[in-house]
């Protein structure tokens, strides 16, 4: 398990690093002049030029990206023009936010998790309970209304289901204030509150998908051997449904969800946009809008990060569940 | 078992073909076809898709027998005050079918004739090329194996950990100010490349997985030993052997990657990123219309439902397809 | 002079821990129009050299040479003649025929590749082959799965005479055949071995078809020859004790209920990635005297035995 351990970090380290290479290159490189964009928007020749130098930006490329590193793990100076002394981990300063992308980072990241993770919770539930009610009542009204359901979730656009859910719960029904953020630790009920829409509509699109799965996951374990030998054995319906074939067929839903979760907290941009709330997603569009490299560098690595961590822990649940996967 | 010459001597007959008579066989395509044209399901979704593509196609016609242009203003149709449609449901009319845009006063069938369009174009386009790349290097890393794969799989892996919809957004803007200054006027066909580019980009990965899956478990099969033993070139194994085996899951795949293209098109138009006002365009027709939720409801519905019903006709058509393709697998 | 000459044809395939010696040393001749039958237990290598005779596996060393020329390590470009006298039927009737290809197209798939343009078209020449190996011409347009398994194989059999070879490996060409379609298509390659004059590697591991089959008989065990000779020597006076062991494993319907005369050995195949010292066969040998660990028989006068039968 070590041994597998140690191959795993290795190669999650390598894609990271290459993940950060890439964008490094692509963000820094790729503009004629990134500074332009990254300088308010009084910026004369002088104060371009000025920003130029301490950016590095007439440096190498390497040594641009070994400062950059530097910055990650130890910290760096990044002078006075950009708020001085930049502890690690350093992800550099943002002229847009006038402030160093670390704190906002800090202030963003607790609002994506609050939306993705009650919601990850919610998909699952539905999702998973749906497919196996629909998988044991094969062929009833039940089945077809749960096949309907996941047909219509897999084809929506989240941003409509957003919609027409502040349409109706917001602004007709007015049951359901405005969706914002506000720290758990200050008010659970309105932390839930303001974030109840979001839950609900990225918990429609993704249960459906998951029905969808865990119904042809269970049909496919149903009509197993050992399923049958239970049931011949004389086990309960109850016991052979509930205690073995929902573990074999739950099994490989674990690796999409930890990959689904993995993308939607690097991808909320959408949920956030809908409904106007202000997380990693929304951060990003702004860092785009307004040219903010740095911004938009930190913001993909993170998202890179989560999906990379969210990939090594199903690895990890994986080889814990199935010893076969840790020799190959 | 003992054979003796005598009775073996003349050569028998081929033994009696279980196959109806007629010369011409039926092909494995055939079948499939024959199957599809039995589902409901597929024929529905499919004369859907059919209707979808020709009102795109038939744009400018339809521009000229509607009597409006996607880029007409109707101000005078709008209240003085909020500009908000006058009458019913948006503005709808028996000259604007349904309604018209808050704001800008455009009409908005006219529009999303046009905005089917490009998002038609757009997906079928990305899809198209992510097959193109994504089938060449599955077939060239399943057969070859050896270095081949390993880079190619590498980088399939490492195109998994790029946070898609994060990274496109953020190489949407230094792509452009690669080629344009900050205040330039960026082109639609310019926009529109980088778009498809940015699918390819990620899409052929997937495409190539499940290609190189089927490669390896056919790579070993006798016919292509057969076609070696006879001095058959790689070309010919890889496209002439193997290439017709592999239509079914290229078929598929392409299938499910264009309703996940119109998507993610209009998403990241609804970002702001992808297809920018004047050019029609569903993603960012729901984005501006979510700022008149409150005061002009009816405007988010048309383009929601059109590309909610475009979505689910290919959907519904791609399980359809794998269904007819291999008669095995059970929705 | 021989058609085909292979001299201490080897092929070892690396694996985890060590290297499988899957063919360690064969020596062996085809005379043309000759057919010569390998037999031996699955696992013993006679599929590997099979595939090396035609070149889809690259020998790891010795000599393959077919009409005086060395084809051992010959290139792509220099092989292409080559492959046109040397061709292959394979064990597998439905995985050896491209399930997407029309008949016609399959059989017609060595013509193609070669850019060889018949007289009178390919699609006659097509044809002419279907009806050689008895199948119907105007099946030219159908598609394998409208075929039994019989049929299939008369179809690759059809695609293997395409190129006019000299020599033909057939793998195992009716082991997956039902019993009552394997003396059709036996019959079918005995007549074209006797109709076009070919020559024959044939693999099995069925004794009683090989002898139907062959005029000369090579058995193999754990990846060497143990024995070769004309049919009739082996079948009647079998030398090496192994054999032997395979000949008694025949049923024989006149000895029904004898239990003697049958012999069986105990233990399993050893493992050819580690294969026993000395001889080969002797741990699993009634015979086995302390020279058979620690010297190799070698191939003598068609036998490889310290102590084969008839000799004391």
């Amino acid at each position: 398990m070590a041994r597998f351990l140690i191959k795993r970090l290795l190669s999650v380290s390598l894609t990271l690093f290459a993940v950060s290479v890439v964008s490094f290159l692509m963000f820094f490189a790729l503009p004629k002049d990134p500074v332009t964009g990254m300088c308010p928007k009084n910026c004369n020749a002088e104060r371009l030029e000025r920003v130029r130098q301490e950016l590095g930006l007439n440096d190498p490329k390497v040594e641009q990206y070994a400062a950059y590193m530097k910055g990650i793990f130890v910290g760096r100076d990044l002078g006075s023009a950009q708020g001085g002394k930049c502890e690690a981990p350093c992800l550099g300063y943002s002229y847009v936010n006038s402030e160093a992308v670390t704190d906002t980072l800090g202030r963003v990241l607790p609002v994506t998790l609050s939306i993705v993770i009650p919601a990850a919770i919610l998909w699952l539930l539905l999702g998973v309970g749906l497919g196996m009610l629909s998988a044991l009542r094969r062929g009833t009204l039940v089945d077809r209304l749960a096949i309907g359901f996941s047909l219509t979730g897999a084809s929506m656009q989240l941003y409509f289901v957003g919609a027409l859910l502040l349409l109706i719960f917001t602004y007709q029904l007015k049951i359901v204030p405005v969706p914002h953020y506000t720290s758990i630790l200050d008010n659970p009920f309105d932390w839930a509150s303001g974030l109840v829409l979001a839950w609900i509509a990225l918990a429609f699109l993704f249960s459906a998908i998951y029905a969808r799965l865990a119904r042809a996951q269970m049909l496919e374990t149903l009509s197993e051997d050992f399923v049958r030998t239970a049931r011949a054995k004389g086990l309960a319906k109850r016991t052979v449904y509930g205690r073995h074939a929902l573990r074999a067929a739950i099994t490989p839903l674990v690796t999409i969800a930890g990959l689904d979760v993995g993308a939607a907290l690097g991808g909320t941009v959408i949920t956030e946009t809908t409904f106007g709330i202000q997380g990693l997603g929304r951060t990003a569009v702004y860092a785009v809008r307004g040219g903010d490299l740095p911004m938009i560098m930190a913001t993909v690595l993170i998202a890179a990060v989560f999906v990379v961590i969210a990939n090594l822990v199903v690895d990890l649940l994986y080889a814990a569940i199935d010893p076969r996967v840790r020799l190959s | 078992m003992s054979l003796s010459p005598e009775v073996l001597e003349p050569v028998p007959v081929a033994d009696a073909a279980p196959v109806e008579k007629g010369v011409v066989g039926r092909s494995p395509g055939q079948l499939a076809w024959t199957r599809l044209r039995r589902d409901r399901t597929a024929m529905i979704s499919g004369c859907t898709l059919l209707l979808l593509m020709l009102v795109a196609l038939a744009a400018p016609l339809i521009e000229v027998l509607y009597g409006v242009g996607p880029h007409d203003e109707f101000k005078e149709l709008l209240t003085r005050r909020g500009a908000i449609p006058l009458g019913y449901a948006g503005g709808v009319s028996a000259d604007h079918w349904f309604g018209i845009e808050p704001g800008t006063g455009r009409d908005i069938f006219i529009r999303m004739v046009y905005g089917l369009r490009t998002s038609i174009f757009i997906a079928l386009a990305s899809a198209l090329v992510t097959a193109g790349i994504g089938v060449t290097a599955g077939i060239l890393a399943g057969y070859l194996g050896g270095w081949v794969d390993t880079v190619i799989s590498w980088i399939t892996d490492f195109a998994l950990a790029l946070p898609f919809l994060i990274f496109a957004l953020a190489i949407m803007r230094p792509v452009e100010m690669r080629f344009y200054g900050p205040r330039d006027e960026v082109p639609v066909w310019f926009r529109v490349t980088v778009l498809i580019a940015i699918f390819a980009a990620f899409g052929w990965t997937s495409t190539a997985r499940l290609v190189r899956g089927q490669v390896i478990s056919l790579r070993e099969r006798e016919f292509i030993e057969a076609a070696r033993a006879s001095g058959a070139g790689l070309g010919h194994i890889l496209f002439r052997q193997l290439l017709p085996n592999l239509w079914a899951p290229i078929l598929v795949s392409f299938s499910l990657a264009v309703p996940a293209y119109v998507t993610g098109e209009a998403a990241l138009s609804f970002l702001g990123i992808g297809i920018v006002d004047p050019t029609p365009d569903f993603g960012a027709m729901i984005f501006r219309s979510i700022a008149y939720l409150q005061t002009d409801p009816a405007y988010v519905f048309f383009p929601g439902i059109t590309i909610f019903a475009l979505v689910l006709a290919f959907n519904l058509f791609g399980d359809a397809l794998r269904d007819a393709l291999d008669p095995k697998s059970s929705r | 002079m021989s058609l085909l000459a292979v001299e201490g044809l080897t092929k070892h395939f690396p694996a985890r821990g060590g290297v499988v010696r899957a063919v360690d040393g064969l020596d062996f001749t085809v005379r043309a129009g000759e057919t010569l039958g390998l037999v031996g237990e699955s696992g013993c290598g006679k599929t590997t050299t099979g595939r090396m005779l035609v070149r889809l596996l690259e020998p790891t060393g010795g000599r393959i040479v077919f009409e005086d020329r060395d084809i051992t390590h010959l290139g792509g470009r220099a092989m292409r003649p080559l492959r046109q006298e040397l061709q292959i039927i394979f064990q597998d009737p439905y995985a050896s025929l491209n399930p997407r290809h029309t008949v016609g197209r399959i059989v017609a798939m060595p013509l193609t590749v070669n850019g060889i343009r018949p007289p009178g078209g390919v699609k006659k020449r097509v044809q002419e082959l279907l009806e050689l190996v008895g199948l119907n011409p105007e099946h030219y347009n159908r598609y394998p799965h409208e075929f039994s398994g019989g049929q299939r194989q008369r179809v690759g059999i059809a695609r293997a005479l395409a190129l006019r070879p000299k020599l033909i490996v057939a793998d195992e060409p009716v082991s997956a055949l039902d019993v009552s379609i394997q003396a059709q298509v036996i019959n079918l390659l005995r007549q074209l071995q006797r109709d076009l004059g070919l020559a024959f590697v044939f693999i099995a591991h069925d004794l009683a078809v090989v002898r139907h089959f062959c005029q000369r008989v090579a058995v193999m065990y754990l990846g060497r020859i143990v024995e070769i000779g004309e049919r009739d020597e082996i079948y009647e006076r079998p030398r090496h004790p192994y054999t032997r062991a395979l000949l008694s494993a025949i049923p024989n319907v006149a000895k029904l209920g004898e239990s003697e005369g049958r012999i069986r050995l105990s233990g399993d195949v050893p493992t050819p990635m580690n294969p026993p010292s000395g001889c080969r066969f002797r741990t699993r040998c009634w015979k086995a005297q302390d020279v058979c660990a620690t010297e190799e028989p070698p191939l003598t006068g068609g036998v490889a035995c310290h102590f084969p039968e008839g000799a004391s």
